[in-house]
């Protein structure tokens, strides 16, 4: 039983073929890396997956759920998560609240509810702070929590990105290269991060990453796509002797 | 709260009570017009902080909601015999030609009929970003003003409706500025509140977040028109009188200049604001009439205030882009804090867009 299922996906812009009959599976737990030079279609995949584009050919199947075309919000409900590659964190807002917002979606009091401060409101609103809390205390910002997120590091503001995207309560979380950017020790901590979270919160994460140390330290397959085809796909170490492979990052060897 | 707080609000609430109370009986005509103008400014320029500055969606359409609060309350409250006087062009259509209500009812359904008018704008409208919504609800607001003027058998046209009864009084406007006020304040700190703010904040991450980005603009929109319907009623059942023209772009200009002034995204800035604006346009009426300057004799231009208006605005824009509360609140932690006096004179510069701290 895999949790994402990707049958066939291709996505064209206009002349442009971004992405081009791609498979991918994802089985529960697994951590699966996407990496590809600049330009391969990476985050492509990604928008696709959460709704931002529509594919023009194929099916995206979560959780036995057919989710190709959805709109956003309600692919997040439904339990996809994802951090961008630019950070966008809600800069001006608290870093409680960035991770609060995260919660709205599963909010069940109606709009008058919560102006009026009805019971079950205050119920829902206390319980979302409690987690909130317990979510930052867990990746290690808590004592930041009333500073405005802009303020917060590089390194941290990752971290926040992370803990808002698991306050939506995901099951399969992407990461669109979060490693970037972020000085070596960082990375290790980054990386042992992902593990723990995955651990924690029952995750299947796919991420794009284009630092090699994080994605061969954490993940359990990997797939290669250039120029949109996915042109290589397995362990690790399978991909790593690819020629294929070898051959999309560094070009063909003209003297053999 | 500190119980410090807790005094000093409880304080300053009984001494406004007090001052309406005496204001009520003793003052000027003149100025508790003034003071009625000031509250219900005040409402308008909550509401419509709460589209623009905490929603961030640019919305030009306030002058249109106020317009249907305005009609709609008067409509309701007008007696038959004033209503069978006033239309003499064209009767009023059934039933409100017989149709008398208590004022808060009236009241309330102005509100009510502004946000069903919004919800019927916005559907279409907010499906639009940034400045093609300021397009489209400027249009909308002008719309609604022309279809005003031409359907005389329930507005009156362009006649306007006269003989509104005075009901507005300082306590309903100063009470319907704190309901709204609370309310608003509510709204601000619920969990619907800060996915608004989200939405200002960053849109894709917000939705990403799983948050409606439609559902909580309408939801904005209609909010922030339905106090802009009260505040309608409470003007034309102050001024009495009521047409069209009144309605018109300026008005929505001279809210926008509140929320701005007052910082996008501080409620109590917004009342600040109102005051000031309100105030400011009695204080700068000498500037439309002729003044004898001693050495030259400076001929008044009618308009001349809207200039000064519009100059104050480009300045505000320009040099203090946060206005004057920019997205903080009043607090009494801040007013008895020595710094915060100090303030303009040591504030850091603000860091450079996209920077970070380190």
């Amino acid at each position: 039983m895999n949790i994402l299922d990707m049958n066939a996906i291709t996505m064209q812009f206009g002349g442009l073929t971004a992405v081009k009959d791609l498979n991918l599976q994802l089985a529960p737990g697994e951590i699966v890396a996407l990496i590809g030079p600049n330009g391969a279609g990476k985050t492509t995949v990604f928008n696709m997956i959460t709704g931002v584009y529509k594919p023009t050919h194929g099916k995206i199947v979560f959780m036995d759920q057919e989710i190709t075309g959805m709109r956003s919000d309600l692919i997040t409900k439904v339990g996809i998560a994802r951090t961008f590659q630019n950070i966008r964190l809600f800069k001006d807002l608290s870093v409680l609240d960035n991770v609060l917002i995260g919660n709205h979606v599963h909010l069940e009091s109606g709009y008058f509810e919560a102006v009026l401060k009805m019971p079950r409101y205050r119920r829902e609103e206390k319980e979302m702070r409690r987690q909130s809390i317990a979510l930052l205390e867990r990746v290690g910002l808590l004592e930041y929590q009333n500073d405005k997120a802009s303020s917060l590091p590089y390194g941290m503001q990752r971290r926040l990105e992370i803990a808002r995207a698991l306050a939506t309560k995901p099951k399969l979380l992407l990461l669109d290269e979060p490693a970037a950017g972020m000085n070596p020790k960082e990375t290790v901590d980054l990386t042992a991060f992902i593990k723990q979270i995955r651990e924690e919160y029952d995750l299947t994460i796919l991420l794009i990453e284009h630092h090699m140390d994080v994605v061969m330290g954490i993940s359990q397959r990997v797939s290669v796509l250039d120029y949109g085809v996915m042109i290589a796909s397995g362990t690790p170490a399978e991909v790593q002797n690819d020629p294929k492979v070898i051959e999309a990052y560094l070009g063909v060897d003209e003297s053999a | 709260m500190k119980r410090r707080n807790v005094i000093l609000t409880i304080i300053a609430v009984f001494l406004l009570v007090a001052f309406l109370g005496y204001a009520q009986k003793n003052l000027d005509m003149y100025v508790v017009r003034i003071l009625n103008v000031c509250a219900i400014y005040a409402i308008l320029g909550l509401s419509l902080n709460l589209i623009n500055g905490f929603t961030g969606l640019f919305s030009l359409g306030h002058a249109g909601f106020m317009a249907v609060g305005a009609y709609t309350t008067a409509l309701l409250t007008m007696s038959q015999t004033t209503k069978a006087q006033i239309f003499y062009m064209t009767p009023l259509i059934k039933p409100l030609d017989t149709l008398s209500l208590p004022f808060p009812v009236a009241l309330l359904m102005g509100g009510i009929m502004a946000a069903v008018v919004a919800y019927l704008i916005g559907t279409p409208a907010l499906r639009l970003k940034g400045d093609y919504l300021a397009i489209a609800t400027l249009g909308f607001g002008e719309i609604i003003r022309v279809v005003f003027t031409n359907t005389q058998s329930v507005t009156n046209g362009a006649l306007g409706l006269t003989g509104i009864p005075a009901v507005t009084n300082l306590w309903w406007t100063f009470g319907m500025t704190a309901l709204t006020l609370i309310v608003l304040i509510s709204l601000i700190n619920s969990s619907y509140g800060r996915a608004l703010k989200a939405i200002r904040e960053d849109e894709i991450a917000a939705e990403s977040m799983g948050i409606n980005l439609f559902k909580h603009k309408v939801i904005a929109f209609v909010t922030g028109a339905f106090f802009a319907g009260i505040g309608g009623g409470l003007l034309g059942n102050l001024l009495g009188t009521i047409d069209p023209k009144m309605f018109n772009f300026i008005f929505t200009f001279n809210i926008l200049l509140i929320v701005v002034l007052g910082g996008m995204g501080s409620l109590t800035g917004s009342i600040i604001a109102a005051f000031i604006v309100t105030i400011g346009n009695e204080v700068l009426r000498f500037l439309d009439e002729s003044m004898d300057l001693g050495f030259v004799v400076f001929n008044g231009k009618v308009g001349l205030r809207a200039v000064v208006f519009s100059a104050l605005l480009m300045l505000v824009v320009l040099f203090y882009r946060h206005g004057l509360m920019g997205t903080n609140e009043f607090s009494w932690d801040a007013v008895m804090n020595k710094k915060f006096w100090l303030r303009p004179f040591t504030r850091k510069k603000p860091l450079a867009k996209g920077g970070t701290r380190p």
